[in-house]
């Protein structure tokens, strides 16, 4: 390995801090990774050989796991990887436009790393905010609602080194090192920052607010101290699809199992 | 009518929503863990299967039932996993959840552990979250600080520790025996079963896995009781559920709702399909359900009326796609996903979703021939039924079900040797389609992943 004495002792605690998280100390191999990528900016061949060490594995079992795993990068990274949501969702409502423009901008492909080593540019899968399509990623930071004029202007940025907001995340996006290391179990203190409820989080919510929609109130014999004297209505007729008329063959068919 | 019925919800318009002290002051926060701590274990087993409970992550399975499957107690440790790696096609619920309000969840795991006598939970998030990481790793922190989670938890001499996992990048990692197998430190390829993960799960010993959904709906059941939480749904679907709705909707979003609802229910409280179109086609729980059109409008979403239509409830993801979407190209477009995320270790996966990847692919560019739609039926009939796991088969369901609803539109595309529809309009937004040269050439195709 070549790592200098002073990075491979602060990687040699962090290993140590990760292991102690778990019963079995190969569960810390993932964390290991992502440590390893916050200090070399990918899965570097000395990485894995320390990974390896540190748990008893040979560099070969490192590999096969490091492999597997899409976040493992095995060649340097951007300074951002900035991913665009295109599994179908999002692509049919706009993410192919969007990645189609982003990849002409910076004349680069998927997986590849502008030459100034800023940006990866990756498709990515449906990454759990379908609600806010076309999404895209920087670094693992929501930025929703996106056109291709939005993606081009945060790629601007990125290259030209202004900080940038995500929609629903941290108060300004950090390095992929930085990130790699929060990855890695390390808390960076910035959990406060940012990342209020988008609107469609909250969709339903401010309906249900709207015309003081509630869940029943809890039945007295089982609500201890709680009391049923909510303005909420009683249970099983409101707020319960329970006493719904069957409408639909699907429904008649099951419709004699409900209450 | 139908009403939603915020419980999980409730707290997320709150200032600081995903704090312990709003969870406290808006959220009866912990109240249910001091009164599960006043139980015996397995009368909060009881409880949560008297409240007919079923797993939200998919598969319905009632969660008080999984627990109580666990093996006599021998002393050794056991385990609590939750299943935070959302990442099926179009489910979106977890993760706003674990943004909004982190302790629901962290109160349900010390719940979950004290009934089942687990002294170390894991949460496994998936890797592409890095916010909702950092509001994990602070909940938990926040629980600790206040004597909800560690040694002695609120003194009843009950020690339990919870450690926050991050995960990498693979959707097969929310297979649970995947998951246990990444979050010992190896690659997440699903395990044979039996053994169940509750004989043998993590480190080989007794091992519940829940769905962050099913453990965050924990604390009201045992704060409300069990016959408040059966009182919503329908009689075997019980209690609230977080509906999400995306894709060519007004209003597309979360819809806290009692099982039973239907799509005609949420869309109207959505603002309906997006203005001057149509509902073409939807899935009721994710890309691996099969979809349904507008003939469904009125299914009840509870796991059996959405069984007897032919499809799943699933993860109640509801991808809603108008008349301008190309049901060829959607298709097309989860296969690509479904052969990249493909673990390859059983052969009608790994080759059979990389097969119906090329097959599609040619078909939505206008190179398919009569009889690739005949051997996509055929090549599903395969895998069905003969794959390892649940992804393999979750993989055919998109193609067979939209062979079975708009077979014309396949035949068109290969009849007139293009696809016949414009993807600007099913866009948000006007732009040019760029021709596909140069960075882009190949891109179309092969979906690049
Ligand atoms: C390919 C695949 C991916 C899955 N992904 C998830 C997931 O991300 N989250 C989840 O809770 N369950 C997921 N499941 C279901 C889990 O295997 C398991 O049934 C679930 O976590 C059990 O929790 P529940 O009973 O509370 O629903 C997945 C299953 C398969 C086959
Ligand atoms: S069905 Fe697919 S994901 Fe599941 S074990 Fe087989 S190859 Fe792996
Ligand atoms: S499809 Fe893009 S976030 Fe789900």
């Amino acid at each position: 390995m070549t790592y200098d004495a002073e990075t491979l002792t602060s990687l040699k605690t962090d290993a140590a801090a990760i292991v102690a998280r778990y019963p079995d100390a190969r569960s810390g191999l993932l964390p290991m990774l992502h440590l390893v990528q916050s200090v070399d900016g990918y899965v570097t061949p000395d990485g894995i050989r320390f990974c390896a060490q540190e748990l008893g594995l040979t560099p070969a079992e490192v590999s096969a796991v490091a492999t597997f795993y899409t976040q493992y990068k095995r060649h340097p990274n951007g300074k951002y990887t900035v991913g665009v949501c295109t599994n179908t969702l999002c692509a049919v409502m706009g993410g192919d436009a969007i990645f189609d423009e982003l990849s002409e901008h910076l004349g680069v492909g998927h997986d590849e790393t502008t030459p100034d080593g800023a940006i990866t540019l990756e498709r990515v899968e449906c990454n759990a905010a379908c609600d806010y399509a076309p999404v895209m990623m920087v670094n693992w930071e929501f930025f929703d609602n996106q056109t291709p004029e939005s993606a081009t202007a945060v790629v601007d940025d990125l290259t030209a080194g202004k900080p940038v907001r995500p929609t629903r995340g941290a108060e300004s996006v950090c390095s992929f090192k930085a990130m790699s290391r929060v990855l890695a179990g390390f808390p960076d203190g910035r959990a406060d920052e940012g990342g209020v409820a988008g609107a469609p989080t909250l969709a339903g919510l401010k309906l249900a607010r709207e015309h003081g929609w509630t869940a029943p109130a809890p039945l007295a014999e089982a609500a201890g101290e709680a009391t049923a004297s909510d303005a909420t209505p009683a249970t099983g007729d409101h707020g319960s699809s329970a006493e719904r008329k069957p409408t639909t063959p699907g429904d008649a068919g099951q419709g004699g199992e409900k209450k | 009518m139908t009403t939603l019925t915020p419980v999980l919800t409730d707290t997320w318009d709150a200032e600081k929503s995903w704090s312990l002290d709003t969870y406290l002051a808006k959220g009866h926060g912990y109240e249910a863990l001091r009164k599960a701590l006043t139980m015996a274990p397995a009368d909060i087993v009881t409880e949560v299967k008297t409240a007919g409970l079923r797993g939200r992550g998919g598969a319905g399975f009632p969660t008080g039932l999984k627990w109580s499957f666990l093996p006599p107690d021998d002393g050794l440790p056991r385990y609590l996993v939750v299943n935070a790696d959302e990442s099926e096609p179009g489910t979106c619920k977890d993760i706003p959840l674990l943004m909004a309000s982190p302790q629901h969840l962290v109160e349900g795991v010390a719940i979950t552990s004290f009934a089942i006598n687990c002294h170390h939970a894991f949460i496994y998030v998936r890797g592409e979250v890095l916010h909702v990481y950092r509001r994990l790793l602070q909940a938990v922190q926040e629980a600790y600080d206040a004597g909800y989670l560690g040694k002695n938890v609120l003194g009843s001499g009950f020690d339990l520790d919870v450690t926050v996992h991050a995960g990498a990048g693979a959707y097969i990692c929310g297979e649970e025996t995947a998951l246990l197998d990444s979050l010992e430190g190896r690659r997440g390829q699903p395990r044979l079963k039996p053994p169940f993960p509750a004989v043998e799960g993590l480190y080989a010993r007794p091992t519940v896995v829940n769905n962050v959904e099913s453990i965050a709906s924990v604390p009201s059941i045992i704060r409300n009781g069990a016959s408040w939480f059966a009182s919503m749904g329908t009689e075997r679907s019980q209690g609230m559920g977080l509906f999400s709705l995306s894709g060519h909707v007004t209003r597309p979003g979360q819809y806290e709702a009692p099982l039973g609802i239907t799509l005609r229910e949420l869309l109207d409280m959505a603002g309906g399909i997006r203005e001057g179109h149509e509902l073409k086609f939807w899935t009721p729980g994710g890309s691996s359900t099969p979809m349904f059109d507008a003939s469904q409008l009125d299914v009840p979403l509870d796991y059996e009326s959405v069984g007897a239509a032919k499809s799943m409830l699933g993860t109640r993801a509801l991808q809603i796609f108008d008349e301008t979407t190309c049901v060829v190209r959607a298709t097309s477009r989860w296969m690509d996903f479904y052969a990249h995320e493909s673990c390859g270790k059983c052969t009608p996966c790994r080759e059979g979703t990389f097969w119906l990847k090329q097959i599609l692919a040619r078909v939505e560019a206008g190179g398919g021939v009569d009889e690739d739609i005949d051997t996509m039926v055929d090549l599903c009939g395969n895998i069905l039924g003969r794959a390892f796991c649940a992804l393999g088969d979750g993989a055919t369901s998109p193609v067979t079900s939209s062979i079975q609803l708009f077979r014309d539109e396949y035949q068109a595309h290969i009849d007139h040797h293009a696809c016949p529809f414009d993807p600007v309009k099913s866009a948000l937004f006007e732009y040019t389609p760029k021709s596909r040269t140069g960075a882009l050439a190949g891109a179309a195709t092969l979906g690049g992943h």
